[in-house]
């Protein structure tokens, strides 16, 4: 099966006052067509920095890395093309209709516009946000505003679609919605899906595979179950218990603010 | 692609200002003001240049209101930010130029619409000045802003907070707006303080609309205006397109 993502050595370095800090030191991972990969790791770990070099949002500093055959170095505008992303903050304006931003988004696609305005209501019907289409984007719950985010992030139907911790601060019913709507992505339209999450039950639930990052380099990755086996004993094992054997720490709660890295 | 997208960009931004029509007739209030009540006192005082007080005061406004509006348009980006919209647009595929085009043309456009109503107010103060220099003022008001606006958002991708980036908004305009002579032709002052003047651009561009005012093109006045626009408009949008490019990167 061809990786849709690839990454050799990726790393990142920033500098700052206080000298270099290393971010990212050295990612491999390769993630599958049509499978979804649940990136984790503690606060500080790299996952945010990692999610934004792939999204052409940062620029590596070493190692290389494709997103659906293309170039992050050489081909960043392919990159873009090929990918979807939905920021943890969303992306959207609150004083703009949800129609006008779909169709906003679909055009920065370079769909024209009739097909725009027809992609964005086809959205809005498969996201049941339809009855939605005339109102603000400020007006709409969490829930929603967050289908919205996704929809924005599917115009152009892209092969890859990056979700940064896409249901933190959503109540439970509108994750189960979520997590239903990315195993339809995936089995309905063969989308690849790299998802980070502070929620070891949402990885759990949805991940095809894991990958654990601690201090900017994979410590650990395979299936939630090949992990717990290994790392915590059986089958029977936790995530938490999991992650906790291979990082040292305790996941941080899912809605403490994230080291921004 | 370029102009596409430039297109797409200026239609969204442009649609969200007329949306606010509260602030786009806002924003001409101060310079309004000004005429109203600041230029009545000049009328007979002898201000040291060509054509009427009118035709001093008037230009100096117009720049005032591009300078001043211009500069603060970073506070808009500052929120974008903050609301994720520019790191939307970032991972689409459109053009980093027109992510920044689309904006500050959006700005020019929203400033010239000022610019004809502080004009038109004006003519009925008692402004006579000819049309060709009405539009050659609108032209360095249009071009002033774009320059400004660009230069606007590149200190407003970099800001963290709008509390980092108004005090240094502030540091750059009440100075520029004193050294220009936007108020009062700069020839009124003394020596050292004419001089200090020429090293503000924005000098450069109030001199040569009030030429454009009295309805005279052709002078050093006019050329260094024009020079000076246009250099630092080439400059503003260079800086404003590699920071989009580059922000966070």
């Amino acid at each position: 099966m061809p990786a849709v993502i690839s990454t050799a050595g990726l790393a990142r370095t920033f500098r700052t006052k206080n000298g270099p800090v290393d971010a990212v030191r050295c990612v491999d991972l390769t993630v599958q067509a049509s499978e979804i990969l649940g990136f984790l790791g503690p606060n500080g770990a790299g996952k945010t920095t990692t999610l934004r070099m792939l999204t052409t949002l940062l620029r590596p500093t070493g190692g290389a890395a494709t997103v659906a055959g293309c170039d992050l170095a050489t081909d960043p505008a392919g990159v873009r093309r090929a990918s979807g992303y939905v920021a943890q903050s969303g992306g959207v304006d609150p004083q703009i209709t949800v129609m006008e931003e779909l169709v906003t988004q679909g055009r920065m696609y370079r769909l024209p516009k009739a097909r725009a305005v027809a992609r964005a209501e086809e959205l809005a019907a498969d996201l049941d946000l339809t009855g939605f289409l005339g109102r603000k984007t400020g007006a709409l719950s969490g829930g929603q505003r967050r289908r919205l985010d996704i929809a924005m992030a599917l115009t152009h139907r892209p092969e890859v679609l990056f979700l940064d911790e896409p249901t933190t601060g959503l109540d439970p019913g509108s994750r189960a919605d979520l997590w239903a709507l990315v195993r339809r992505l995936r089995d309905e339209h063969g989308t690849t899906v790299f998802l980070t999450t502070h929620y070891l039950d949402e990885a759990d639930a949805l991940a095809d595979r894991l990958v654990i990052v601690d201090a900017g380099t994979v410590a650990a990755e395979g299936t939630p179950g090949a992990l717990k086996l290994r790392y915590g004993g059986s089958l029977d094992a936790t995530l938490q218990d999991t992650f906790l054997a291979v990082t040292g720490r305790r996941p941080a709660p899912a809605d403490s603010a994230p080291v921004a890295v | 692609m370029l102009l596409h997208d430039t297109a797409l960009i200026y239609g969204r931004y442009l649609r969200q200002s007329l949306r606010s029509r509260f602030a786009l007739l806002f924003g001409v209030l101060t310079p309004l003001l000004y005429l109203l009540f600041f230029g009545p006192l000049l009328t007979r005082l002898p201000l040291g240049g060509r054509g009427t007080s009118w035709q001093v005061l008037v230009p100096g406004l117009l720049l005032q209101l591009g300078l001043f509006g211009a500069l603060f348009a970073g506070f808009t980006i500052i929120i974008e930010k903050g609301q994720g919209v520019v790191e939307r647009m970032r991972v689409t595929p459109v053009n980093r130029l027109a992510l920044l085009l689309g904006r500050v043309l959006r700005d020019a456009t929203v400033f010239v619409f000022q610019a004809v109503l502080l004009v038109l107010a004006a003519l009925v103060m008692g402004l006579r000045a000819p049309l060709a220099g009405v539009l050659i003022g609108f032209a360095f008001v249009g071009l002033l802003t774009l320059s400004l606006a660009s230069v606007s958002y590149a200190l407003g991708m970099k800001a963290r907070t709008p509390q980092e980036f108004g005090p240094l908004i502030n540091a750059v305009s009440m100075p520029s707006m004193l050294l220009s002579g936007l108020m009062l032709p700069m020839s009124l002052a003394p020596g050292w303080l004419d001089v200090l003047s020429h090293l503000v651009p924005f000098r450069y561009l109030v001199d040569a609309v009030r030429d454009a005012y009295v309805g005279a093109y052709a002078t050093p006045h006019m050329l260094y205006g024009v020079l000076v626009a246009v250099g630092f408009a080439a400059l503003a949008v260079t800086v404003g397109t590699r920071v989009f490019r580059t922000a966070g990167a």
